[in-house]
């Protein structure tokens, strides 16, 4: 069977699950919309977690980011994990037992504010919706790589599936479809690493033979043998950094506390039943992102020296076997993920440190004279004749390691199934803040739990719109500005929360101005220098002490903290049954405290 | 789970308040989604064991954190490049901790904290057992 047809086959099969389940668990009060019930055990929901934390960036790019980046990835790798221990440590037994449905409810609340509800309410919508845009447009590229229709129509039907659980089953839905799409997505991750890793090494766990020996003979370990060879190639050695250590160090803490603040992940361990439930689950949830996480980088350097092996001065019109390009660069170049410049009309690809083009490739649709893709775009300097795109270092593996073809079926699916997953979660604190924060908790207190409900499906139904817009029009700021999620949770909805638990003297004013100034130092910061508009620079020597735009949350989180400490001691103190609210939350059980007063 | 006041306000109303300051009733802040009951549940715990309680978990949070940070921030990114002297399963020992070490400490982190906190909330008698 062609790879096409199988490829219709099991991404059908995993929508008819998916659409199965939301059948099976179709929501029938405000609180099983919300939070599933409130019932969802605690490894049920770890998995719910990982699929609903892992993105199509984390399955599809950022093997490949590790791969071009070397030591410098491993800000990803830390700063997507690390976050994970603030969580279980420092905020979702709380807000557990706080026992409402929604991030806002918790500031709103605790700060006494519809002030505070309403500035926690916009950091969400505008968190979730720059997140959800690249979801559905990885849906769209998931679909249009693989099955060869047009982006547009991907996203439609990527649309189409979320709608039917997403709005049927809410919070209940999106969890038992989260926990089959975190199946299908490790099982799609997993297969062509261990097949990749036994190909390098001969040792069939990533994890382990990234420490391993190439099996080729010359006695060097996978990374000794990438450092030498990009040092040979004029690129920076692979266990080197490049970036600055403090810029490094502002980055992961910068994603770590944003992990733990993002409303999409916090909302899943309301979920469980019970406070010490939502500590094992957060660990059981960090095991299954670990695996992925862990296997990451492994697949990046394997597929980084097959390239480099395979590709590098082989000759393009030669056959495979014969020593020439191997197959999957030429399908891959089909699709524009890879492209060959023959500057010095040799036939033979040279790869080497800097780009081989201007830019991202422009196709002219002819051929050149070793049956390669012409493109319009300049040739750079570099001695480099090579284009890749990093995705391609994912996507190849199946083809690399010469796997079947269900197996590119499988990544085909286990890539949907990661953005699918992430959307519904997104979608799902969008329409929630909507009807419960903004409807019932604000504007319209009298309406009826059934009013709710349907409220809460409409805005559904128009965050899907909303996504489903960004995905097929995206502006082209929207890509560069992922940093944006995570500076704007670690600089407003992160430190407020932590307060809350943890600082009973932290009162309405202090919070609410921390959390404006926090939001406005950011996102100044990221727009002026990843929009167009101002024209600024985004280098290292225009940066504020070093910090990049990626990085900059680590500020805003300290500007929130000080401006709030210093507000809330020049302001009335926290009323006494705020006070004791919080003495209630931070006890697992049991009916607060009698004060010796 | 009578005491709790069902009433849907959106701060704890005056009597709850009342209640807990008096330490007659029982004092339960009110919400759609609360954790079920414990047999903790009307048990009013006088200010002092409370104290020591959330004392105790403070520092068990500063702990686990301090490694939290160590691993990460310490050795896969500060000391990186002296740790990387040294190597483990053929690995760069600091390229090990920023790639794979720091995520598998995080793991263990989290279930020790869970762990413990059990034990500590046993001893103060405020665990959510049944």
């Amino acid at each position: 069977m062609s790879v096409q047809v199988l490829t219709y086959i099991v991404v059908g099969l995993s929508f008819a699950l998916y659409i199965g389940i939301a059948i099976w668990s179709r929501a029938g009060s405000t609180k099983e919309f919300y939070v599933a019930g409130g019932g969802v055990h605690p490894i049920a929901n770890g998995m719910a977690t990982a699929a609903d934390w892992m993105s199509a960036a984390s399955f599809i790019s950022m093997a490949g980011i590790i791969a071009f980046a070397g030591y410098d990835g491993s800000v990803y790798l830390m700063g997507w994990t690390g976050g994970y221990v603030l969580l279980a440590l420092l905020l979702a037994p709380y807000l557990r037992k706080f026992g409402q449905f929604t991030v806002p409810d918790f500031i709103g609340e605790r700060y006494y504010s519809r002030v505070a509800r309403v500035v926690a309410v916009i950091c969400l919508i505008v968190i979730s919706f720059t997140y959800i845009a690249g979801q559905m447009r990885g849906v769209g590229v998931v679909f249009s790589h693989f099955l060869n229709i047009p982006i547009t129509m991907g996203v439609f039907v990527g649309m189409a599936v979320v709608f039917f659980y997403a709005v049927l089953g809410g919070m209940k839905g999106i969890t038992y479809t989260q926990v089959a799409q975190y199946c299908v997505l490790i099982f799609a991750y997993m297969v062509p690493a261990i097949f990749i890793s036994m190909l390098i090494t001969g040792n069939p766990i990533p994890q382990l033979g990234l420490g391993s020996t190439v099996a080729d003979g010359s006695g060097m370990t996978v990374l000794q043998k990438l450092d030498s060879t990009l040092v040979d190639l004029g690129f920076n050695p692979y266990t080197l950094g490049s970036k600055s250590m403090i810029d490094v160090l502002a980055i992961t803490l910068a994603l770590m506390v944003g992990t733990a603040g993002l409303p999409h992940v916090i909302v899943r361990f309301f979920t469980v039943p019970k406070v010490s439930d939502a500590r094992k689950s957060a660990g059981y949830a960090l095991v299954f992102i670990a695996i992925l996480y862990t296997t990451a980088p492994a697949v990046g350097a394997f597929a980084r020296i097959n390239f480099i092996e395979t590709v590098n001065g082989s000759t393009y019109a030669a056959a495979e076997e014969d020593g020439g390009t191997p197959q999957y660069f030429k399908t891959f170049e089909d699709i524009g993920l890879t492209q060959f410049t023959d500057k010095n009309g040799d036939g033979v690809i040279q790869y080497a440190a800097g780009a081989s083009i201007v830019g991202k490739p422009k196709f002219t649709g002819e051929r050149g004279a070793n049956g390669e893709r012409l493109v319009s775009n300049a040739a750079t300097d570099s001695t480099n004749e090579a284009y890749v795109d990093r995705d391609i270092m994912v996507l190849a593996n199946p083809e690399i390691a010469k796997l079947p073809n269900w197996v590119i079926a499988l990544v085909a699916a286990g890539g949907i199934a990661a953005a699918l997953s992430t959307a519904a979660g997104l979608l799902l604190v969008i329409s929630a803040s909507i009807s419960h924060d903004l409807l019932k908790k604000t504007f319209m207190p009298d309406i009826s739990e059934r009013g709710e409900l349907m409220a809460a499906r409409g805005s559904a139904i128009f965050a899907i719109t909303v996504a489903g817009y960004l995905g097929i029009n995206p502006p082209g700021f929207v890509a560069q500005v992922v940093a944006l999620a995570f500076g704007l949770a670690a600089c407003s909805l992160f430190p407020a929360i932590l307060m809350g638990i943890f600082w009973k003297g932290m009162n309405k004013e202090g919070a609410v101005a921390g959390m404006l100034a926090g939001l406005a130092f950011t996102v100044s910061y990221i727009v002026y220098f990843k929009s167009p508009w101002f024209g600024a620079t985004n280098t290292a020597d225009y940066w504020l002490f070093g910090i990049s735009p990626e990085g900059i949350g680590t500020i805003g989180m300290l500007i929130n903290f000080a401006t709030a400490l210093i507000v809330s001691r020049l302001t009335a103190p926290t009323p006494t049954n705020v006070q004791d609210l919080v003495d209630d939350i931070r006890i697992p059980s049991g009916a607060g405290v009698a004060h010796a007063h | 789970m009578s005491a709790i006041s069902l009433n849907d306000g959106s701060v704890p109303d005056k009597g709850a308040q009342d209640a807990a300051a008096s330490a007659q009733e029982p004092y339960h802040h009110e919400g759609d989604n609360l954790p079920p009951h414990s047999h903790h549940d009307e048990e009013v715990m006088s200010e002092e064991t409370v104290n020591q309680y959330w004392s105790a978990n403070v520092r068990l949070l500063l702990g686990l954190l301090a490694v939290w940070f160590a691993v990460s921030f310490g050795a896969g990114i500060l000391f990186a490049q002296p740790l990387n002297n040294f190597s483990l399963g053929g690995y760069p020992l600091g390229f090990w901790f920023a790639q794979q070490g720091s995520i598998y400490v995080f793991v263990a982190l989290i279930f020790f904290y869970s762990h413990r906190m059990h034990q500590i909330e046993r001893r103060f008698g405020v665990d959510d057992d049944e």
